[in-house]
């Protein structure tokens, strides 16, 4: 593996259409974002920014309607969607990208055993991209998967995982589950996993729990991890770096650190004034999210900035990048940490 | 913050399940409150906060009145209100609403906002038809919306504005004390600073109690002038929320606090995290219940349950219940 510049994962001015019946929705506009090799990275923003979009995107699972206008996501120089496209010939996903989604009650199917389901991927794909395992016989690759499998479930922290693996979903609680899920995604060795607020419905002490295995376990195994939240306290917690997204459009990106003590662009500062910690007199960002379908020009913050000028609504204001950060507004001019 | 008690809880407990099944054997009985003493006093926002199963909505449900109590006693301005048949007991009680955790499935979806609120008055007896529109329209200029939102249907509201309209509905009861069940949850951050702010100037400008319901540190902190926290079914800290959270006393308020987010990035490895998840409510350990998650646990732990005692001398009104509780 090449030395962290490279990216690993690079998505370039992407945008992606979504048609409607009323209008060509534009989910997203012109998305740049960068996966090094080992790093976590979260996706910060207000729902309706286009997050889940994105995690859609790269796993090839546009819905139907749905196309990429310009741009592209490529992985490790492979292109996993280009300009037109509503997915690659050959996705990645389950054998180079993993998946680990918000709601596990929702994403296990209640009447099969949790190792029918855990098993299903490795079927698909087998246990990584060059399997010595594809051309055994059924009973054998079986074995070798439930294997496998047990060992996962131990990576995972799960409590006695052979007998696991013959239950159903509700004998686990909302922790165990999240943790089943998490050895799914990991099932046929992926180089990356995307995570979609993987916390969000559980407690803060099952959410401890979890951040730190994630992290245990992409430093043992050497994976990346997108990770896409709106809790910013989670994105102190556990990411490295971060991207700010605003209505289909990212706005800010840089180390966690750096961003979160000195935010460059007016949504990002005003976002971070209304968590409670920092929250001078409660007031939120006045006005909402726009629709899709009638996104305002040029910066899709400037109906609501208040320090709008003119320039703001004729173009895209210029991604300015310094020290690892980017800041899309007119009035940066520079970064520095 | 005035001392006069509006609601005090004391010795309560709540229990589902019990009697027999339909054939065979008895059920086995959940105590989802035990023993909850507990004091509202006027205009104050009380939180209280635990993981999921610790018996706060159960709690809330039995101050309204919606559940009944096993054992024990709630008195509600001076009067006894306990010990009755739920009908009777929600009649007793007319000074105390609920906002729904999720106010967007409580609103009917074939209804408009305007026929919903009205029915709420109708319900409670309001009979004159230009009164009951006069309160509506009072109430939702309170929570910063107008009445052209009377002839809307819920799907075309955003997350706030469900929320704020939940909450309209209630204050055109007239309540005096408010119980806010998980306020906050699925709402992004810009909204939520703004709902925040809202139940803040409502408490103020119509002196209203809150009973803050959440498992989200950093608004109770903002929200609430003291905190009580719960685990199991019962209260193992309480007190002011400056005082728990600069200083808390028992290991899992502790622990709860240091699991909770905050903005300042920090590294996870040395965030010390509770092991396992709490134990089944039907299965309760002997002793303090929190004694099989506590790096702290011996076997005084095990044989005796503490109650709630001052944490220190000077500490007013902080009390926490652990035998090696930090001074």
């Amino acid at each position: 593996m090449s030395g962290t510049d490279t990216a690993l994962l690079e998505i370039r001015d992407l945008s992606v259409a979504v048609g409607t019946d009323e209008g060509t929705a534009s989910i997203l506009d012109g998305v740049n974002l960068r996966l090094t090799p080992g790093s976590i990275h979260g996706v910060v923003g207000e729902s309706g920014c286009g997050k889940s979009t994105l995690i859609k995107a790269i796993l090839g699972l546009l819905p139907a309607r749905g196309r990429a206008t310009e741009g592209s996501i490529t992985l490790q120089g492979r292109a996993l969607l280009a300009a037109g496209q509503k997915s690659a010939a050959q996705s990645a996903r389950g054998r180079d990208i993993g998946f680990i989604p918000q709601d596990p009650l929702l994403a296990l199917n209640p009447v099969f055993r949790v190792g029918d389901q855990l098993r299903e991927a490795m079927w698909q794909y087998g246990m990584s991209a060059d399997d010595p395992q594809r051309n055994q016989p059924r009973a054998v690759r079986r074995r070798v998967y439930d294997q496998r499998l047990v060992e996962l479930l131990r990576a995972v922290q799960l409590p006695d995982p052979e007998q696991a693996l013959q239950r159903y979903p509700h004998q686990f609680s909302g922790g165990q589950r999240q943790r089943l899920l998490i050895a799914a995604a990991l099932a046929c060795g992926p180089q990356i996993v995307l995570a979609d607020e993987p916390t969000t419905a559980l407690d803060v002490t099952t959410q401890l729990q979890i951040l730190k295995l994630l992290r245990q376990l992409a430093r043992e195994r050497g994976l990346s991890m997108l990770f896409v939240t709106h809790d910013f306290g989670v994105v102190a917690q556990l990411c490295d770096t971060v991207t700010v997204m605003y209505a289909g459009q990212t706005i800010e990106s840089g180390p966690v650190a750096a961003t979160m003590s000195n935010p460059r662009h007016p949504y990002t500062r005003m976002l971070l004034a209304c968590h409670p910690e920092r929250s001078q007199e409660l007031k939120g960002i006045p006005g909402a999210v726009p629709s899709p379908l009638r996104a305002p020009s040029g910066c899709r913050f400037h109906p609501r900035c208040p320090e709008m000028v003119a320039d703001c609504q004729r173009a895209r204001p210029e991604a300015v990048s310094g020290a690892a950060r980017m800041v899309a507004c007119v009035h940066c001019h520079e970064v520095a940490a | 913050m005035s001392a006069a008690p509006i609601l005090s809880l004391s010795d309560i407990t709540t229990v589902y399940g019990g009697g027999k099944r339909a054939f065979g054997g008895p059920r086995a009985e959940v105590r989802a409150v035990d023993g909850v003493s507990l004091e509202l006093r006027e205009g104050e926002a009380l939180g209280l906060v635990g993981e999921s199963g610790c018996g706060k909505t159960t709690l809330a449900k039995t101050i309204l009145g919606l559940l009944t109590e096993k054992s024990g006693s709630i008195r509600l301005g001076g009067q006894v209100v306990s010990g009755l048949r739920p009908e009777a007991a929600r009649r007793a009680r007319p000074s105390i609403h609920y906002v729904h955790q999720d106010p967007g499935a409580a609103l009917d979806p074939w209804w408009t906002v305007g026929h919903a609120l009205d029915e709420t008055l109708r319900i409670h007896g309001v009979r004159d038809r230009r009164e009951r529109a006069a309160r509506i329209a009072e109430m939702l200029m309170a929570v910063g919306l107008d009445t052209s939102f009377l002839s809307r249907y819920p799907h075309e509201l955003s997350g706030g504005q469900q929320r704020r309209i939940g909450l309209a509905r209630i204050l055109t009861l007239r309540p005096r004390i408010v119980i806010l069940d998980e306020p906050t949850s699925g709402l992004d951050l810009s909204v939520q600073a703004t709902v925040l702010g809202l139940f803040n100037d409502l408490r103020h400008r119509l002196g209203l109690t809150y009973l803050f319901v959440s498992h989200d540190l950093s608004v109770v902190r903002r929200m609430c002038d003291r905190v009580a926290i719960m685990y199991l079914g019962r209260i193992v800290e309480i007190g002011p929320t400056a005082q728990i959270f600069a200083a808390p006393a028992h290991h899992y308020t502790r622990a709860l606090l240091a699991a909770s987010p905050t903005l300042t990035p920090g590294s996870l490895d040395d965030m010390p995290s509770l092991r396992d998840d709490p134990p089944s409510p039907t299965a309760v350990p002997s002793g303090c219940a929190f004694r099989t998650r506590c790096a702290h646990a011996d076997e005084q732990c095990r044989v005796e349950r503490p109650d709630l005692a001052a944490v220190t001398d000077t500490a007013h009104g902080h009390l926490a219940a652990c035998h090696h509780a930090f001074p």
